[in-house]
């Protein structure tokens, strides 16, 4: 492959940003204490610990003492959900949730129900938005967490958190929402969200992997997955990832001044490809919202095709995408997602999600609308679904 | 075999240039079979003339695997008698692409059962002639 690879994959994992890179590595070479140790060398590396948790407070609106650093999103969520039912089940034994969550929110719901814990999976609308009025009909007096996502990581619908937020608060039910998709690319004041937890990924905003925070809004009684030491206020046992805590705090500083000029400039880029798509490829659709939507996602269904071939087709040209969200890619069902918008089986069966990034340009848009009509009219021109007369 | 993602060079040859794609113009016996685990769909049609398979075409709706595996099972069978074609097991199928990953072992079942079901159809129409 001699041209250019295009990588538009960003909701599966962004690549790190050179300054992040830069940022993290003093503290892989020479600062390499334990930051919880009293000599120097511990409070050096507490110092760099402590700087970055101030900023990435401040960013969305929280106290330092309220975030906990985790080894990500997938952490984040079970710590959360996990650890709230735990420290009030004596309260009551019920959790709403959605069905278009994350599988870290939905495996782990689905856990606590082997638990004892009963579990509500309230539907979405064909846009995939959660109805607040659905979630104040599912309220029992046993409830005691609502956890809904920020922003969906297949669709990328946005899902109306402060309103949800409001209905928690006036029956004082714990809520929660995975933000790690929206985190560093939509701002997010949690007081305004109305969240008392809240998840995010350093790895999805150009930070490194194998780090992420757990916003416990201070107040909320939590009991700790990890046992151990008494780090994070003994709420997460383990010695601190100095180097991934630093490298998240400068990718954060990078989403603060960029942000706002990224996303309307991915989301002019997104605009130009879901159009694009659309008017080249007949039998197509968007899926998610059309407004209330992450700045970076497009996910497009191509009838009468499967996606896995369309997704090799873009990858033999250098262009790297997904069909359903990554981590679910070698299963064989349709996506939960798709699904619960009432996509049917065949036409989820043929969708790609494209993600964008700060290093996507105007012309790796161009050019993947320059080869996408030919690899789906290739396929169409093998299917056994397409219509005569379709295959144009 | 080199590996380039899930699947060796010999499935990404047949997937990105299949043998035999397509319908043919005057079958006299077409097959259809669905794959009960994942929903994906493949058609064979076939010219058999003195219980030979003159011409064989397909047109599948699935992955990779699904596409590599139709492309080759109609060049197993192509010039092969029908009992010959008969005797190509799935298995066989996936042997001569080099292998498939276990998960898609599976996809190879939709081409051996549509040309059964395509042999079926060429007997069901002689029979009824
Ligand atoms: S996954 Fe359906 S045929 Fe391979």
């Amino acid at each position: 492959m001699n041209m250019k690879p295009i990588y538009l994959d960003h909701a599966a994992t962004t690549p790190t940003a050179p300054e992040v890179v830069q940022a993290m590595l003093p503290y892989l070479e020479g600062t390499y204490g334990n930051a919880s140790s009293l000599h120097s060398f511990g409070r050096e590396a507490k110092a760099a610990v402590e700087t970055a948790r101030g900023r990435i407070a401040s960013f969305m609106h929280a106290r330092p003492e309220e975030i906990v650093f985790t080894s990500g999103g997938t952490e984040s969520d079970n710590f959360i959900i996990k650890g709230i039912a735990l420290s009030r089940k004596d309260r009551g034994n019920h959790i709403i949730t959605s069905s278009i969550e994350h599988h870290a929110v939905l495996e782990t719901c689905d856990f606590l129900r082997k638990q004892g814990f009963s579990v509500s999976f309230l539907p979405v609308d064909s846009n995939g938005l959660v109805n607040p009025d659905d979630v104040k009909k599912a309220m029992t007096n046993k409830t005691i967490l609502i956890t809904v996502m920020h922003g969906n990581n297949e669709i990328g619908t946005i899902e109306p958190i402060a309103e949800i937020g409001s209905i928690a608060r006036e029956h004082g039910v714990a809520f929660h929402t995975d933000a790690v998709q929206t985190f560093g690319h939509v701002p997010i004041d949690v007081d305004e969200l109305k969240v008392d937890c809240l998840s995010a990924s350093a790895h999805k905003l150009h930070g490194p992997k194998g780090v992420g925070l757990a916003y416990i809004r201070a107040g909320t009684k939590i009991t700790p997955l990890l046992h151990g030491g008494d780090q994070e206020k003994r709420r997460r046992a383990s010695t601190l990832n100095v180097p991934g805590i630093v490298g998240f705090g400068r990718a954060v500083d990078l989403a603060g001044t960029e942000m706002h000029t990224e996303s309307s400039r991915q989301s002019a880029l997104r605009d130009r490809l879901m159009e694009g798509l659309l008017a080249e490829i007949n039998d197509t659709r968007i899926n998610g919202h059309p407004i209330r939507r992450l700045p970076n996602n497009a996910n497009l269904s191509f009838a009468f095709v499967e996606g896995e071939g369309l997704l090799l087709s873009l990858d033999m040209e250098g262009i790297a995408v997904s069909t359903g969200s990554a981590c679910t890619s070698s299963s064989l069902e349709p996506s939960h997602v798709l699904s619960a918008i009432g996509v049917p089986v065949e036409l989820a069966h043929g969708s790609l999600r494209f993600t964008l990034g700060r290093d996507t340009t105007r012309e790796d848009i161009e050019r993947v609308l320059r080869v996408m009509p030919g690899i789906v009219h290739r396929l169409r021109a093998m299917s056994p679904l397409a219509r005569k007369g379709a295959v144009s | 075999m080199r590996q380039t993602g899930p699947y060796n060079e010999k499935v990404m040859d047949h997937f990105r240039n299949p043998r035999n794609a397509g319908e043919l113009e005057n079958p006299n016996g077409i097959g259809t079979a669905g794959n009960p685990v994942c929903g994906d769909i493949m058609e064979i049609s076939i010219r058999i003339e003195d219980e030979v398979i003159k011409d064989v075409r397909f047109r599948t709706f699935g992955c990779g695997a699904a596409i590599a595996t139709s492309s080759m099972v109609t060049e197993l069978v192509k010039n092969k008698t029908i009992d010959e074609a008969l005797a190509v097991s799935n298995r066989a199928v996936a042997e001569a692409l080099g292998g498939l990953p276990p998960v898609k072992m599976h996809c190879s079942v939709l081409a051996e059962e549509a040309l059964r079901s395509a042999i079926d159809d060429f007997r069901r129409r002689q029979g009824n002639s």
